[in-house]
């Protein structure tokens, strides 16, 4: 499968790569010149702060991530623009509905595997709705029809059960995450291939069309662009944002 | 007999008028952080449509660690028809397109005008790829980088024939940097700027810094507690955070993140000093990076791109705007100033190095709020006395919190018209 070689080939870069060092250099002299100010000058040990996150993987992680900033700007912008150049906004509506109903079957699962009988029900209710009377889930009848909708992965599903995040893991494409909902992604993407809901095994040409269209919508809707948060510290801030971030989508 | 009186009261209105003047928020410190609500801001379009484009690499050396802010990137709209064009200069730390910029520019341009946001030169992205000395907040130095980068910016846009005529406007310190411009250009007269429009500007940019370190004593439990209460900040941020978020550490966003939920009023200018603490942060490490000055990153050590950077952003959120002055910036330009001190050097990137100037300049016109939260006491009576009828003094709005109000917006854009 095309996405999965894609990834695979971005993984192995990283790993290439991602051995560099994550040390300043000294140019001149045998240490490091005193600064102005040192962090034994100012820093309270006692606080745990934003900025300094344990991070074995930086190495790997800051190469994943500038790879991530290639990608996307040359790669994944310029499509998701041709993308809201070309589909009227009714039409892009449609594809992101068709996803998110499209998605009540992992979340279902999930919700089930996490114990949370009402929610999973919820869910069954939404998917059936949209389904049928929103026509393949191009209308989000459900949402109109005040019924709640959830999204849940397996990650999040890992978190129930207790597994902490693990290392903080920046994942090509998929951009910002942590060891344990990278495997949650794969189990889910694993499970979703084995499950076939759009029977790609008999219609492989229905790929080229979900693809495609799963990626342009998915960061379609994500505002976030690398390197324009305007702060040299943007790797150290966004992990801080990211783990936080995910342990509440954990928590809810 | 009749029509005169009414005219009269039209004539005396804006003086009678300061009481009426509806900006609903007293709080200086409250209407900082939380803006305008919702209901009583300009109508202005969705969506911006505004074009980006960079500009191409200056010849400085660039340091690695900064490798993805090589150029300078600026935002433009033209009208299809001929228009004046209004140059808009962000404040503290603020990009071209986001902010308190990005309502600027959709209301200037749904006025009629082609408009041009350009990034405060304290944004590290200016401080990498447009600061000829790298250390930023000299306000002559920056007024001719940010004049070189207006040329610049007005060559790669091209179609100037559509142009009849040049505007400029700026907030906070943009403002400042505005007045420095309007200067420079009184004498090189590349621009001959028709109209220029300072909007809250600090009058000593040196006492409104101390000021804005100084709101960092209120954090509970005083300076000690500083740790603890960044990091609720940054916890609160995040927590704000969704799909649909720009991610940007500027003063504005940060106080985006607190709109609809901002902390009691004793956290209030400790909040307001948090978000000016992420911009010098950033400014200060990467001035520190252009000349390896040696302030937070030892000066004999190179970062590569892969380098971690966490502990010197610990560093770089305790150290202030002062210090960056006493330790960095009057040290760093000392030898290019043998007739000034420490102190008189202050007194350079203030309004009154060009108090002269403005008196004269017809072309100039201020907007500010009676309790501005960065001026000092008394400081606000600058604006009256060298402006004179130039200047308008709104009662209330803090430091920029009524900048999104219909009735300001309204002033604002009607300045240019």
């Amino acid at each position: 499968m095309m996405p999965r070689t894609v990834f695979s080939i971005a993984l192995v870069i990283g790993l290439a790569l991602g051995g560099c060092s994550t040390k300043p250099v000294i140019i001149s002299g045998d240490a490091p010149e005193e600064p102005v100010f040192t962090s034994e000058r100012l820093i309270e040990s006692d606080v745990q702060s934003p900025f300094v996150i344990n991070d074995p993987l930086e190495g790997f992680n800051r190469t994943m991530y500038r790879f991530n900033y290639h990608a996307d700007r040359w790669v994944l912008m310029p499509a998701v623009r041709t993308y809201r150049f070309l589909i009227p906004q009714p039409l892009r509506t449609g594809v992101r509905n068709f996803f998110n109903n499209f998605f009540n079957i992992r979340t279902f699962f999930n919700q089930v595997l996490q114990g949370r009988p009402v929610r999973a029900m919820q869910t069954t209710g939404r998917f059936a709705v949209n389904t049928t009377l929103g026509i393949a889930g191009l209308f989000d009848v459900a949402s109109h029809a005040g019924m709640p909708y959830h999204r849940e992965d397996f990650g999040q599903t890992l978190g129930v059960w207790g597994f902490g995040p693990g290392a903080y893991l920046v994942l090509p494409f998929f951009g910002p995450s942590n060891i344990r909902d990278g495997a949650g992604l794969a189990v889910d993407s694993a499970f979703q291939s084995w499950l076939d809901p759009l029977n790609f095994d008999d219609h492989p040409s229905r790929q080229y069309v979900y693809y495609p269209l799963m990626i342009l919508d998915t960061r379609d809707k994500v505002a976030f662009q690398y390197f324009r948060t305007g702060s040299p510290f943007e790797y150290e801030l966004v992990r801080r944002l990211i783990l936080t971030v995910r342990e509440i989508e954990v928590a809810k | 007999m009749r029509f005169l009186f009414i005219a009269l009261l039209f004539v005396a209105a804006p003086g009678l008028c300061a009481n009426d003047y509806a900006f609903p928020i007293n709080n200086p410190f409250l209407a900082t952080v939380v803006g305008t609500p919702e209901p009583l801001r300009a109508e202005l379009p969705d969506k911006a449509r505004l074009k980006i484009r960079r500009l191409s690499r200056a010849d400085w050396e660039m340091p690695e660690a900064m490798w993805f802010s090589e150029r300078l990137e600026y935002s433009y709209r033209m009208q299809r028809g001929p228009a004046p064009m209004i140059f808009l200069i962000a404040g503290t730390g603020g990009f071209h397109n986001t902010g308190k910029n990005l309502p600027l520019l959709k209301a200037f341009f749904q006025a009629g005008f082609h408009v041009v946001g350009i990034t405060s030169p304290t944004h590290s992205q200016f401080v990498v790829a447009a600061s000829t000395t790298g250390v930023p907040g000299h306000q002559k130095n920056d007024a001719e980088d940010i004049y070189r980068v207006m040329q610049q910016i007005r060559d790669d846009i091209g179609q100037q024939d559509r142009v009849t005529g040049y505007h400029m406007a700026g907030y906070s310190l943009g403002a400042t940097n505005a007045g420095f411009v309007a200067e420079l250009d009184s004498r090189k007269k590349v621009f001959n700027f028709d109209r220029v429009l300072m909007i809250n500007p600090p009058v000593s940019i040196y006492s409104s810094i101390s000021k804005l370190d100084r709101m960092l004593q209120n954090i509970p439990g005083g300076m000690d507690n500083f740790g603890l209460f960044f990091n609720n900040v940054v916890q609160a941020i995040t927590g704000a955070y969704k799909q649909s978020s720009t991610v940007e550490f500027s003063p504005d966003l940060v106080f985006e993140a607190f709109k609809d939920n901002p902390p009691t009023t004793e956290e209030l200018g400790a909040l307001i000093g948090i978000a000016f603490r992420l911009a010098s942060s950033a400014l200060i490490f990467t001035a520190d990076q252009r000349t390896d000055f040696g302030f937070i990153k030892p000066s004999n050590v190179h970062l590569t791109r892969n380098t971690s950077l966490g502990e010197f952003g610990q560093v770089a959120v305790r150290v202030g705007f002062t210090d960056y002055y006493h330790e960095f910036f009057w040290p760093f330009y000392e030898p290019q100033y043998p007739d000034e001190s420490r102190d008189s050097f202050v007194r350079l990137h203030s309004l009154y190095a060009i108090e002269d100037y403005l008196k004269g300049a017809q072309n100039i016109a201020v907007f500010h709020n009676r309790d501005d939260v960065i001026l000092a006491a008394g400081e606000i009576d600058f604006f009256p006395e060298v402006f004179g009828d130039r200047a308008t003094i709104f009662p209330n709005g803090g430091h920029l919190g009524n900048l999104e109000y219909s009735y300001n917006m309204a002033k604002i854009v009607g300045y240019f018209k």
